[in-house]
């Protein structure tokens, strides 16, 4: 946590080597960045500190200087060193100059293995049937400053087990360590003060308040920051060991505030989502209901046969049906949020080639002020920099349905859109030639002529514009279902757009976007120039880490 | 190069001893063979007429891994994937479950769904015995495996607690857990 905000630096000594870093630093994360670690349980730079574990114990010291003089003493022509005669915790210090630290002095070892052996005096070291395995920081540091076997006569304090906190998390009180990360973050970040800890000495015991429940959309970023398996998913509960996992970084869909992701999957089936750090837009956090959304991969409506007029047939038949009924004219096309910025990019141009009218419909909600925006799509933005819409998002579409009515529109393009949402029924469908590109089955696949599968945002990779107009890029976690391409590819067949080249034509062609490349973004994203929309009409107030630009 | 031009190279020629009058007549090998043949037949007989007759196995032998139980009947294997991990051919496969609540080993709460060998990946190599926490997996005795299809040679957890047993346990570290939380429920707290 930097308190200066000036990025000045300062000699920091570690065991003898001096270091550059920020003035006022916190040392912990200090020390993190020039590659030394501190091991620590409570500490989170995110968090305020609370300083209770102890683990991080080291010796600090600075140069003496004379009382009377102000010199600075010399021993054998270096500063000479007075060490404070006892350890201090790195976590709540911050770095000043000329600060000495040791890391590696008998004291600070000799604090490290007191600090491990108490914390597993009453632990219940039952690391094969514990959902933390293999990312523990007590297994991690039990096995670096650990003696290897325990000293304690006396019988391990029994606490309660597999105790429900809430609808989504399961506490197991022997495992806790006490480190009050989880009350922290009830209380400071998620503002639903709801854990505290009861009884003293060994006895002390974490648990939600009487007649409460750790329910919050937040509930299971505690679950992450647990430093043990005390607090576990209990959707994730004895699925899969996380050393069997690969982790994809992915993006949030449910809102337009784009908390960044880890998808965690093994053999092509998706275990967890967890929230990916990016001090940009969400920090450390994501809402409890995005690491939902992966359910939506193995849901029994997927859409995985290309269809024309509810015969199935293979996606070529299906695509060059679907470009003969473009060339008809009298298009109408509804895009949507839910799309990648590519996607939508080759919609503009098939929409420019058949001069067609184009939607994209709004999906609104409440925000929750932090890390769920009205917008509940992830990529509006997207639209607009594209070019495939230039006003807000339709509300309705009753403009449509009355262009279809009036016999204006013969073929409508439909992605990634239940059009029955908005008003837009079957009868009203079954007056033009549909077309639609969908993951899942739904009211409009049903009505369509022609339905084109297509992928879900874990089985394809893309970027996203989030409200922060921030380009942030997902990618393929799991295999599609068989025979199913990205909608990349079959909106390429339609536009006529090589589409191995995408990013070249779509950065030379979009000026907001120019000299980009959405395959290869940095992991935090790049912030895209929003001036072109200063004046237009936004749903989403303060979040997190964005705040609407103020308009007269 | 070796060539016959080339004398240089380090070829040591051996002389051909002529054979003696007794090799000549072949009679000293011919009567050791017999005695070979004769030590033979009044031998006790070796061969085991397998299957009908089975070779003892000794205890640490390394044959078909198999899943345990405890004395008290409890499944031991808590599905920690640890061999599922250390699998060098990759032939197990483990779908871990809980155990239900009002189940008698309901506080070891983490148990397999299901397990399976793949009987036709493994190597007998026993490093998922040597890995086990709990003791629950074995390579037994059984060294015949075999079956009429692929399928057939893949054990899943039936068979292999069929084929594993009951072994004794020198740990008893679940009941005790047990008891200790039963005591303090009713003691000091």
């Amino acid at each position: 946590m930097v308190t200066d905000n000036k990025p000045s630096l300062v000699t920091l000594t570690v065991d003898g080597v001096e270091h550059q870093v920020p003035a006022g630093a916190n040392l912990v994360d200090a020390l993190g960045k020039i590659g030394k670690e501190v091991p620590h349980y409570c500490y989170h730079p995110k968090l305020p500190v609370a300083g209770n574990c102890r683990m991080c114990l080291v010796e600090l010291g600075s140069p003496l200087r004379d009382r009377a003089t102000n010199e600075v003493i010399l021993e054998n022509g270096k500063p000479k060193i007075g060490w404070q005669p006892k350890p201090a915790i790195a976590c709540a210090t911050n770095v000043t100059p000329g600060l000495h630290v040791r890391l590696n002095s008998p004291t600070v070892k000799a604090c490290r293995e007191g600090v491990t052996e108490m914390l597993l005096l009453n632990h219940p070291l039952d690391c094969p049937i514990c959902d933390q395995a293999g990312e523990c920081k007590l297994q991690e540091f039990s096995a670096e400053y650990g003696r290897g076997y325990s000293r304690y006569v006396d019988e391990k304090n029994a606490k309660p087990k597999h105790t429900r906190l809430g609808p989504r998390v399961t506490l197991d009180d022997e495992r806790c360590i006490l480190c009050s990360r989880c009350v922290r973050f009830s209380s400071e970040i998620a503002k639903d003060p709801v854990l505290g800890f009861v009884n003293r000495g060994s006895f002390n015991t974490l648990t939600c308040f009487p007649g409460r429940e750790l329910a919050n959309n937040y509930s299971l970023n505690t679950v992450d920051i647990c430093p043990v398996g005390a607090l576990t998913s209990t959707d994730f509960r004895f699925k899969m060991r996380v050393w069997f996992l690969k982790q994809t970084p992915s993006i949030d869909t449910e809102s337009s505030a784009g908390a960044n992701t880890t998808v965690w999957s093994r053999e092509g089936k998706i275990y967890r989502i967890t929230p990916r750090q990016n001090d940009a837009v969400n920090d450390t956090w994501m809402a409890d209901s995005g690491r939902e959304l992966y359910k939506i991969v193995e849901a029994p409506n997927r859409v995985t046969t290309a269809t024309v007029k509810q015969s199935q047939v293979t996606l070529d038949v299906a695509l060059e049906a679907a470009k003969q009924a473009l060339q008809g004219g009298k298009v109408a096309i509804v895009g949507s949020g839910h799309q990648s910025v590519e996607e939508q990019w080759l919609l503009a141009r098939i929409a420019q080639a058949t001069a067609a009218t184009t939607y994209v419909p709004a999906h609104l909600g409440k925000a929750d002020g932090l890390l769920i925006s009205e917008d509940r799509t992830p990529n509006f933005r997207g639209a607009l920099v594209t070019q495939l819409t230039t006003r807000p998002a339709d509300a309705n579409l009753n403009a449509l349905k009355a262009d279809i009515d009036a016999g204006k529109v013969q073929t409508l393009l439909i992605c990634r859109e239940d059009l029955a949402d908005f008003g837009l029924t079957p009868s009203t469908l079954a007056k033009v030639r549909t077309i639609v590109l969908a993951t899942h089955h739904n009211t409009t696949t049903a009505a369509a002529e022609i339905v084109i599968p297509a992928l879900t945002v874990f089985e394809r990779s893309g970027t996203f514009i989030n409200c922060q107009f921030r380009l942030q890029s997902f990618a393929q976690a799991v295999p599609g279902p068989t025979g199913v391409v990205p909608d990349t590819l079959s909106l390429g067949r339609l536009a006529n757009v090589e589409v191995a080249n995408l990013w070249q034509a779509i950065a030379t062609s979009t000026p907001t976007m120019a000299g980009l490349n959405g395959r290869l973004l940095p992991a935090e994203g790049v912030q895209l120039d929003s001036t072109p929309w200063a004046s237009f009409s936004f749903p989403e107030s303060k979040l997190l880490k964005f705040a609407p630009v103020a308009r007269n | 190069m070796l060539s016959a031009d080339n004398p240089t190279m380090a070829i040591k020629i051996v002389e051909r001893r002529p054979l003696s009058l007794a090799e000549r007549t072949y009679l000293p090998q011919i009567l050791a063979g017999l005695k070979v043949t004769w030590d033979n037949m009044v031998r006790p007989p070796v061969t085991l007429q397998y299957p009908d007759e089975r070779p003892t196995i000794p205890q640490n032998y390394r044959g078909v891994p198999t899943l345990v139980r405890d004395p008290n009947g409890r499944e031991k294997c808590v599905s920690c994937q640890l061999c599922e991990f250390v699998c060098p051919p990759k032939a197990i496969r483990i779908t871990p479950g809980s155990i239900t609540e009002n189940a008698e080993n309901a506080h070891v709460e983490k148990a397999p769904q299901e397990f399976e060998i793949n009987m036709l990946r493994c190597i007998y190599c026993g490093l998922c015995q040597e890995v086990c926490p709990e003791e629950a997996i074995w390579l037994q005795t059984q060294y015949s495996m075999t079956g009429t299809s692929r399928d057939q040679m893949v054990n899943n957890k039936a068979r292999l607690y069929e084929l594993g047993g009951t072994l004794p346990d020198s740990h008893h570290k679940w009941d005790k857990k047990k008891a200790e939380a039963e005591k303090q429920a009713d003691g000091h707290h």
